[in-house]
């Protein structure tokens, strides 16, 4: 065999220190999930910038074998705190009881990962690590096959009915060296419906996984505001599988933070599926760097489904956004609605936006439209609202919310839609005078 | 009120003069209208007095009661009490209407010294002055400006301008893109907004629009520079014979 390239070496190399300094869970019912997940970060390795889609995104911060740390949010005020719900806390990725819910009110089974090692659930057994696992093809996603096999503690969930109450997990950082891995496994049952609230900083330096199983007929809402801490690294994947007539939205908030890089990998199995995935993202690079990367990988796979993207960036001070977006159409998946769009509004030309749009197509009855836009705010819109009397910064503001609109429309429950526009007005009050 | 004295304004980018030596003044209590071919100038003027960017002030001077308008930032002319309606009203995705006409209010009294209005006061004062212009609730609760016809786009105008109660009014070519039916509601707007301490500006290159909306002055407006002023008359003579008359004299 032909000894391999320095760049795979290095690459081997870096992926076994970092496996050498894991400290793995034992294990109980995840424990062949784990051993199997670890075989595939050996395999892939860790990314790389030669990578195809790290090359815009550097994952050093990611693959180091420790965080290099990153001071809590002064005051990462509660987000949802007007609404009635069931809240699980973590901080610094321990799961705090004192300042959690009782998980019975949830109205639906919850178990802590940690405590649950033990017992044999048996779906969420055939579950954890599954979606990730089938999510490398053709893209690997080392650092999701990482969490799998390395992750500590997440929250195991599944739902049969409708609970009145959403879901709240609610990270707190508290440790200036935090380094997070979290593992959520969710299983909504045929016809239930679940609405799923994250907020908050993991960790100085986080990694989560959500793996979601959407029922036939399930709805499963979404929405993310995460944490602000300045200096803080985060990856996050989520996987999620539609059955027939299923639907997802899931909506993300950021705001702040060195590195972010959300991955969602969708695949729609069930005909009739809906899945809608948006976000917002806000950076401006005069307190720290900021770095945000989407990266969306849609799979339909089934008939007469639908499939959304919204991802809109806001960026100044030399702030990047990243926006990676796939949308795949097998052979087959007729009838197929799949639409993206990812826009970057730059509020200074120290800022950038790359973005790579992609549509593959095998089947030959469906409607896919894709659309890349960066631009500046509007001067004529600047100067109607300015003509009435709003002075430039409010002004500013507006249009920014303006240009926010269609992806915070993505949040189905007005009152949390609210919640997150107070939370941008407060983002853009402080950042656009 | 409004005094416009030997103003000269070229386009930033290039050296071609638009406005060439305009003098006017307006009274209070006063409607004095524009009228003009295209490109006369008479948008510039009023792009030029409410400070859109692009335009330079190479000579004279313009003001509101005595205050400089041109050394102003548009937000500050607009608390002095100066409005413009826009000939095309710009489509706001994603801010109501609502939001974006309180946030307007509060923001010009906040700037003169002013208590802001509670959400309540607001409310019913916009519905009192919607009602007159026929604008529904539905209307005030979509987005700014999207969607709506160009009667719509035109009423929201004159709304916004009888909830903000300007001292000075400046109307662009309110009449274009209007059925006869959307004009007289407008014209009715406007018309209601008549006081004794107001003064209006209107800019218009037919006469049809002072059919409903008399003014007490009408000036021609060519190549720069106000030609020709006169009473109400001067209009129907436009009318009538076409500005190639006026100009021919003028010339």
């Amino acid at each position: 065999m032909a000894a391999p390239k320095p760049n795979a070496a290095a690459r081997e190399a870096a992926t076994a220190a970092r496996l050498a300094d894991l400290v793995l869970p034992r294990g109980g019912f995840t424990a062949a999930a784990r051993a199997e997940a670890i075989a595939r970060v050996r395999a892939m390795g860790l990314p790389g910038r030669r990578d195809e889609y790290w090359r815009w995104t550097d994952p050093a911060a990611l693959n180091a074998a420790h965080p290099e740390g990153a001071a809590a949010f002064r005051v990462d005020r509660p987000i949802f705190e007007g609404r009635d719900k069931v809240r699980l806390v973590f901080v610094d990725g321990v799961f705090d009881a004192a300042a959690s819910d009782d998980p019975a009110l949830a109205g639906a089974e919850i178990a802590l990962l940690s405590g649950a090692e033990g017992l044999d659930i048996h779906w969420a057994k055939a579950l954890y690590g599954t979606l990730e696992a089938a999510s490398h093809d053709p893209v690997p996603r080392p650092l999701a096959a990482l969490n799998t096999a390395a992750a500590g503690e997440g929250v195991l969930i599944s739902v049969s009915g409708r609970p009145a109450r959403p879901l709240h997990i609610s990270y707190r950082q508290s440790s200036e060296m935090s380094d997070v891995m979290l593992h959520h496994v969710i299983r909504l049952e045929p016809g239930a419906e679940l609405t799923l609230l994250e907020t908050g900083t993991p960790g100085a330096r986080g990694n989560v996984v959500t793996e979601v199983d959407i029922g036939a007929g399930a709805r499963f809402h979404h929405i993310r505001p995460q944490g602000r801490a300045f200096d803080r690294v985060l990856v996050t994947h989520l996987f999620a599988r539609l059955a027939e007539g299923a639907l997802m939205k899931s909506f993300t908030l950021t705001a702040n933070g060195r590195l972010t890089r959300n991955e969602a990998v969708i695949r729609i199995a069930g005909d009739g599926a809906v899945a809608h995935v948006a976000g917002a993202a806000l950076g401006d690079g005069k307190d720290a760097p900021f770095l945000h990367d989407d990266t969306v990988f849609v799979d339909h796979g089934a008939v007469g489904c639908e499939s959304r993207q919204v991802f809109k960036k806001v960026l100044k001070n030399g702030a990047q956004g990243v926006f990676q977006g796939k949308i795949l159409v097998r052979s087959g998946a007729q009838k197929t609605d799949g639409y993206q769009i990812s826009q970057a509004l730059l509020l200074d030309d120290d800022s950038q936006f790359l973005a790579k749009p992609e549509l593959e197509i095998y089947a030959d009855d469906v409607k896919c439209s894709h659309g890349s836009t960066t631009g500046a705010i509007d001067e004529t819109a600047l100067f109607y609202l300015r003509s009435r009397g709003v002075p430039r910064s409010e002004a500013t503001a507006l249009l920014v919310l303006s240009f926010l609109a269609d992806a915070i429309a993505e949040i189905e429950d007005p009152e949390l839609a609210e919640a997150v526009t107070g939370r941008l007005e407060d983002w853009l009050a402080r950042r656009t005078g | 009120m409004l005094k416009i004295q030997n103003l000269h304004v070229k386009l930033e980018d290039e050296d071609k003069p638009i406005l060439k030596g305009v003098d006017l003044t307006v009274e209070p209590g006063r409607v004095h209208a524009i009228m003009g071919p295209n490109g006369s100038g008479k948008s510039t003027l009023s792009y030029v007095l409410s400070g859109r960017g692009g335009y330079e002030v190479t000579a004279g001077s313009a003001t509101l009661d005595g205050a400089d308008l041109l050394a102003m930032e548009p937000e500050d002319r607009a608390a002095a009490g100066l409005f413009l309606a826009f000939q095309y009203p710009v489509e706001i995705p994603g801010v109501g209407n609502m939001t974006f006409l309180r946030t307007a209010l509060n923001a010009q009294r906040k700037a003169r010294g002013e208590e802001e209005v509670s959400a309540g006061d607001f409310l019913k004062l916009v519905r009192e002055k919607a009602k007159t212009l026929k604008i529904d609730a539905e209307m005030l609760k979509r987005p700014v400006n999207v969607g709506f016809s160009g009667g719509e786009k035109k009423r929201n105008e004159i709304l916004q301008m009888a909830v903000l109660e300007p001292a000075m009014c400046i109307l662009d070519e309110t009449d274009s893109g209007l059925d006869v039916d959307a004009m007289r509601l407008v014209a009715d707007g406007v018309n209601a907004l008549r006081a004794p301490d107001r003064g209006f500006l209107v800019i218009t290159h037919y006469q049809r629009l002072l059919d409903h909306i008399r003014p007490d002055v009408v000036h021609i407006m060519a190549q720069g520079r106000i030609v020709r002023t006169g009473g109400p008359e001067l209009a129907l003579e436009v009318e009538k014979n076409g500005y190639g008359d006026i100009l021919a004299e003028t010339a």
